[in-house]
Order: C-alpha cells, then structure tokens, then sequence
C-alpha cells in the first residue's frame, strides 16, 4: 500500500551548512511515528518540510502518493491542507475567540459556508475537550488548553497527516498529559502522525516506530522496545542514557 | 487683572468673532477627518505592500517614508503653494494642506503598520500557511489585525498631531481656526480671538483625547 507520508532522499542545506541529508522516511496510514534526536540533529526542519514551511534543498516529499515538491506555488496552499501541523509555541491567533481560530482556514481556505465550519469546529473542540471553552480569548486558556485548540484547528481541516513539533515542549509538567491524551486519542481513530518530541514515555507507550536522527541523518529506526530496549548503534545509546539520566 | 482680562476675554470682541470662529471650526474638523482618513488608508496600503517583500516596491515606499518624516510639512507647504504657480499648476489652498499632511501622514502610518508587522511572531504567519492560507489571507486576517491594535496608541497620537497641524494653513489662506482669529486679532487689536482659538482647539481635541484613550483600551489585549 502506498504510504500516506514518504520523505524519499530528503536534502536540506542552509548556506554552507547540511542540516538534512538524504533521509528517507515512511509513515503508512494510521501509524504514528516518533522521531527522536538531539537538538540540532534535524527533526524538527525535517518535519518542516513535509508542508513545505521550510523549502527543501532537494528530494520528493509524497503525501498520499503525490509528490509535493512537484506542486507550483499556487496549488501549495490546497496541498498544505493535507497535512495538520501543530507547532511547539501553539500560534493561535491572539485576535480571535477559540471557536473562530478553528474556523478560519475552514472557511477561507476550504471554502466552508460559517454554519458548517462553526459546527465543524464545534466537534473538534469537543474532541480536544475544550467545546465550553469556545467563545474564550485564547489569552485566556493555560498552555495545555491552547495547545489543544491548536490540534482542534489542525484536525478541523480534516488532514490526511498530522504533524507534531514538539507539542509539549512548552508546556508546564503538569499541562502535558492532557495534550499527550488527545494524540493518543487521535493514535485510537486512525490518524496517521508524524511526531518530533522528546517525551520518551509517550514514545515507548503509543508509537508504533521509532526514528533516531542526528547530524541530519536518520541513524536508525525501529519500533520502540527495540530503539529503547536495544539500540544497535553507539550514538543511538548515548543519546538514551543522556536523556534517560534526567528523566 | 482687568488688563488681563481685557487682553485675553473681552467681552464684545468675544461676541462679535464668535460665528467667524466657530465657522473655523468646522473647516478644520473636516480637514483632520479627511486628511486622518486618506492618510491612514493611504499607509496600511502601503504597508501592505511592502509585506510583498519586493525590492522594488519596498525601495520607493521607504524614500517616501523617510522623505515625508524628515521634512517639516511647512516647507512643503510653502513648495507647493508657492512652487507649482512657476510651473503653471495652480491649487487652492485647501487642496495643497491635505495633500501635504495626507502624504505626511501616510508616511508615518505606513511605518507604524510596517512596525506592527515585523513584530508579529513568525509562528502567526506560520500557523496560517500550515493550514492552506495565502499570503494576502494570512496579511488580511491575522497579521493586520494585529499589527493594527499594536500601532493604535502611536496612529491616534499621530493623528492628532496631524490634525494640529492644519492650523500651518493659515500661512496659505485656508480659513481653518488659526487663521480667522489671527487675522480678527489683527483687526481688533486684542488677543481675544487668540483665546477663543484655544478654546475652539480644546473643544476639538480634548474629546479626541479621551476617544483616543478609549480606542486604545478597547483594541488592546494580554498576551
């Protein structure tokens, strides 16, 4: 079966400096993938790039089959549409109530009459468990909630993929475990997820595969009992311990 | 304290230059509307177009800016007024005010916009774009609106300055509230219609004032 998220000989380069090099990564429907790394390895300019928000240097992007990087600029915006990005600072806009940050790329980009996009977004609040807090300011919502209705508005466009960069980065200790419910949530009905993070528990727990990056390369992948439990390679392990000693 | 008073607030010449003046007022609210409305649209379409982030758009628009902030308007005033008769061109003295404040303005504006603008956090543009929105999308729903309320405060104190300046029209015969009561002081020898002009600018600019404290409240938020 074709693969919902192929990432296929994958360059990024800014200026002098490589940051991606010829990765190569598939996500198949309904799997959520992990990609784990240390900071500046890459993960999160890789995820970038699978909407184009970051320009690759060269490589194919397939979303559903379709080569993105083929898109013309014009048609970039209907093919981000595909893919739900959820970001580690949340973006909402500080302007507008929660109800209509989810219904604004609804109806301006997916061109839904008000009803529908309210009702759909109506859904997506519920979903993420936020439908009472739908006239709020985001201002008015803690780190976890807006992270929430970030995911809310990401998923209101009905994406084939979504993606996670860092999605709990930001968020105080106690805030984390409602926004990682909603992906595991998200895991349960089928959603095909790409997740940069650093939350290793979640990893071992809900991903399906394992991704290790560093120095812009994919070291090595595999599902989580193994990249945790047994990891073939040196880097592999010393990025484990380091991180398991201040867990 | 009668001199005082005879100077400032004599009765008669208070009465008699009353309509002149309050007739002046008039002329110099509809300029300051005129002139804050152009100027103000005129600097968002500006701004916006610099947003495009294209050398040849962005070039121009910043000489005019920093030309128009730089120069007194005084002396493009007097330029134009009196410059362009040489080249056969002729325009009222109404007409060469607005022009000018309208374009200083402007000036000022479009740097406010453009301010508010480049300190919206990159992660707004972002977030738009992510979920399919076009640049002119993004621009009119998310990064305007914030860049809007983030430059209202310095948009009302330029636009009273702006409308404050009007009375520079009494040096090229616009009839706003500077120039009646100077030339009724000449007439009349008193300083009365000096006073009354003051007045006749508080009871134009102190509502301003408080609207403008009120506008900034209301368009504010926490972040």
């Amino acid at each position: 079966m074709t693969p919902m998220l192929e990432i296929a000989a994958l360059e990024k380069r800014f200026g002098d400096t490589t940051v991606l090099r010829n990765i190569d990564l598939k996500v198949r429907r309904g799997e959520l993938v992990f990609v784990i790394g240390p900071s500046g390895s890459g993960k999160s300019t890789m995820l970038r790039c699978c909407n184009r928000l970051e320009e690759p240097t060269s490589g194919s992007i397939f979303i559903a089959g379709r080569n993105i990087m083929n898109a013309l600029s014009k048609d970039l915006n209907s093919l981000r549409l595909q893919t739900g990005m959820v970001f580690q600072g949340f973006h909402l806009y500080p302007h507008m109530s929660v109800v209509r940050n989810v219904m604004l790329a609804q109806v301006k980009a997916l061109k839904r009459g008000e009803a529908e996009a309210k009702a759909r977004a109506m859904d997506m609040l519920d979903r993420v468990g936020l439908a009472h807090k739908a006239e709020a300011m985001p201002t008015e919502l803690s780190g976890g909630q807006q992270q929430r209705v970030a995911i809310a508005r990401a998923l209101a466009l009905d994406p084939k993929v979504m993606l996670f960069d860092e999605p709990t980065s930001a968020l105080d200790p106690e805030l984390v475990g409602s926004v990682l419910k909603v992906m595991k949530d998200l895991k349960a009905q089928g959603m095909t997820m790409l997740v940069v993070s650093h939350e290793m528990g979640f990893a071992r727990e809900a991903a399906d595969r394992v991704v290790f990056m560093d120095g812009g390369v994919v070291v090595e992948q595999g599902p989580p009992e193994a990249i945790f439990g047994n990891p073939q390679h040196e880097r592999t392990r010393a990025f484990l311990s380091r991180v398991s000693s201040h867990a | 304290m009668n001199r005082f008073l005879d100077t400032f607030f004599a009765p008669q010449v208070f009465a008699r230059y009353l309509p002149e003046v309050l007739a002046a007022i008039w002329t110099t609210l509809w300029l300051g509307v005129v002139v804050i409305v152009a100027g103000i649209a005129i600097g968002l379409m500006l701004a916006c177009l610099r947003a495009a982030r294209k050398w040849w758009l962005t070039l121009p628009i910043v000489i005019f800016a920093d030309m128009l902030r730089a120069l007194p308007p005084l002396v493009l005033i007097l330029l134009i007024y009196f410059g362009l008769p040489a080249l056969g061109i002729t325009l009222s003295g109404p007409l060469v005010l607005i022009l000018v404040l309208t374009a200083v303005l402007a000036a000022f504006a479009e740097e406010i916009f453009w301010a508010g603008l480049t300190a919206l956090p990159r992660g707004q543009w972002e977030a738009g774009r992510a979920t399919g929105l076009g640049f002119v999308q993004v621009l009119i729903f998310i990064a305007l609106p914030q860049a809007v309320r983030m430059g209202i405060p310095s948009l009302v104190n330029r636009s009273l300055a702006i409308t404050k300046m009007t009375a520079l029209g009494s040096v090229i015969g616009v009839k706003e509230i500077l120039a009646v009561s100077s030339s009724a002081q000449a007439v009349s020898g008193s300083a009365t219609p000096l006073t009354l002009a003051a007045i006749a600018y508080l009871v134009i600019f102190l509502p301003a004032v408080v609207l403008a404290r009120w506008l900034e409240r209301r368009f504010t938020w926490k972040v």
